[in-house]
């Protein structure tokens, strides 16, 4: 068992996500940051779908009643297990009484705890992601955060040899990132003054992010199409409001909306997106749907990734 | 204004999801072509598709990035949508008949409707019981379906300042629309009284019977019958 010793800020258990279930308006969840993600399960040899705790922006501390292996991957924190300093990115042993400790982010938002064998987590309608604004998945079902206290379960252990990810694998989070844009939606109802700026001005983005959006701050993009009756939105849709600030759609995004769209995000892009601190530049640029998905189809292939329709019955009715 | 030969159109959504425009604006036939297109998709190309969402004019489309490649799904649906079912009976949705406590404990925003639209609070509870609804999209939240289309006689613009948090169950009207909220959430649509139907429920895994299609009724019942079906009378200002 692991028992929430300091929770953080926004801690919530993440699996990959809630499918089949968006035609009812349940959103997906699931890892802001797959990259990081999919890598501390790979690290564990975990099944890709394994449930880890995604923490946000550090501070975080945690004690372990019986022996384990772990892993950290994803933001830039400082990670002492009782008083040894440990590397993220890299599979760690834990043994019973030890306390493992996060310090703040110092790059990056998201961190992810990974224990071998996932945590133990019941799921609701196939996952156990949290989703707050669905008041369903978590530790306690209901979409809330963890709290001091909390206990979390896991399987038995098989210990794995020591492992690492490469430098070559990871990103910095410091660098300013280049997001690829798909071109979809609306995207020929732009002005091309709008989509120029997108791909060719910095934004910044603001601390109103969260997991339903990330929220951008820069040119204004100007939509003189016709109003729009309420659609589909995917994960990494770029939504344009009526002030024009760009609005990348996150994990926890509604599953219709109504505003202009002038693309999708890159998915191979957006754990790096969702890494970055309010007030951090980062740069589009239009990649080709075609490539898009021959990185994103190696990508899943390289973590084992299956996807299935978990609401099978909702597909078949 | 386009021409209806121009529909069905596929645009990209992403690396792993295709949108189907079926037509333009909000009407019935539009939205029964997206019913059509939901079940041929769902008839044909099962084996690649991951999620459906339909709405009053489109059908989002979410595949298999590792099974099907986009040019090969846009071809398979090109296929299956070619020749859209026009038979309107066999597409015909469920009919939910929904319970509601019309009263102005838990529908604070009665008698406004009844005053914007020269009417009695009776004619309003009338009005809005004597339609049937269709349902044309869901989403907002999970179990929020949107219904349409409410009468002429008492439509009704949002209210200038939402209200922070309305209670699980309350029905409420904003122009042409009409709906039921499934949870707690804040709001801006005029609120006219409360069921006692759950339409969202994690901790009892209940999730809206209604589809896109779907047809929907709702029925005047008394205070004490609404207590008895468990409804919250728990009063909203």
């Amino acid at each position: 068992m692991m028992r929430i010793i300091e929770p953080g800020m926004r801690s919530a258990v993440q699996d990959f996500g809630r499918f089949g279930y968006l035609s009812k308006g349940l959103t997906r969840g699931g890892p802001m940051d797959e990259h990081a993600f999919l890598w501390a399960n790979r690290l564990l040899s975990n099944h890709f779908n394994a449930a880890q705790i995604e923490i946000t922006l550090g501070g975080f501390e945690v004690e372990f009643d019986r022996d384990c292996q772990c892993a950290v991957t994803g933001a830039d924190v400082q990670l002492t297990l009782d008083d040894e300093v440990l590397n993220t990115w890299q599979n760690f042993k834990v043994r019973a009484g030890q306390r493992l400790k996060m310090g703040y982010a110092s790059a990056g938002v998201r961190a992810y705890l990974a224990v071998q064998g996932g945590f133990q987590v019941e799921p609701k309608w196939g996952s156990c992601a949290t989703v707050t604004r669905d008041s369903v998945g978590g530790l306690h079902g209901d979409g809330s955060f963890l709290k001091a206290g909390d206990e979390l379960s896991f399987n038995e252990q098989n210990y794995q040899v020591s492992r690492r990810v490469g430098w070559a694998y990871r990103s910095d989070y410091q660098k300013t990132p280049v997001i690829g844009l798909i071109p979809g939606f609306q995207y020929d109802a732009f002005p091309m003054s709008a989509r120029e700026a997108f791909c060719y001005e910095d934004y910044e983005v603001t601390k109103d992010s969260d997991r339903m959006g990330i929220r951008l701050s820069g040119k204004a993009l100007e939509y003189n199409g016709e109003g729009l009756v309420s659609e589909g939105v995917n994960v990494g849709s770029v939504q344009v409001p009526a002030n024009g600030q760009p609005i990348i759609m996150m994990n926890d995004r509604q599953t219709l909306g109504g505003y202009p769209k002038l693309g999708t995000i890159n998915p191979f892009d957006l754990g790096r997106l969702a890494q970055c601190q309010p007030g951090q530049t980062v740069r589009f640029t239009r990649i080709e749907g075609k490539v898009a998905q021959q990185q994103l189809r190696r990508f899943y292939q390289f973590f084992n990734v299956r996807l299935a329709c978990q609401a099978d019955d909702n597909l078949r009715s | 204004m386009k021409e209806e030969s121009d529909f069905p159109k596929l645009v990209s959504a992403g690396a792993d999801a295709v949108i189907v425009y079926l037509g333009e604006g909000i009407s019935v036939s539009v939205n029964q072509r997206v019913l059509a297109a939901v079940k041929a998709v769902k008839e044909q190309l099962s084996d690649v598709v991951l999620d459906l969402v339909p709405s009053y004019n489109s059908l989002m489309v979410y595949y298999n990035v590792l099974n099907i490649d986009e040019p090969e799904i846009r071809e398979r649906l090109r296929k299956a949508l070619a020749d859209l079912s026009s038979d309107t009976n066999e597409l015909s949705g469920k009919l939910h008949r929904i319970p509601v406590l019309y009263d102005e404990s838990v529908g604070p925003d009665l008698a406004r409707i009844a005053d914007m639209n020269n009417c009695s609070v009776d004619d309003v509870i009338k009005t809005h019981t004597e339609q049937t609804y269709r349902v044309h999209a869901m989403g907002f939240a999970p179990g929020f379906a949107y219904l349409g289309e409410v009468s002429e006689k008492i439509r009704t613009p949002r209210l200038d300042n939402p209200r922070k948090r309305i209670t699980a169950g309350s029905v409420a009207v904003a122009e042409n629309q009409t709906a039921v909220y499934p949870s707690a959430s804040p709001g801006g649509w005029n609120i006219i009284g409360r069921t006692s139907t759950q339409l969202y429920d994690p901790s009892s895994g209940t999730i809206s019977p209604l589809n896109v299609g779907d047809e929907v009724e709702f029925y005047a019942v008394s205070k004490e019958q609404f207590i008895e079906e468990g409804g919250d009378t728990e009063a909203l200002s």
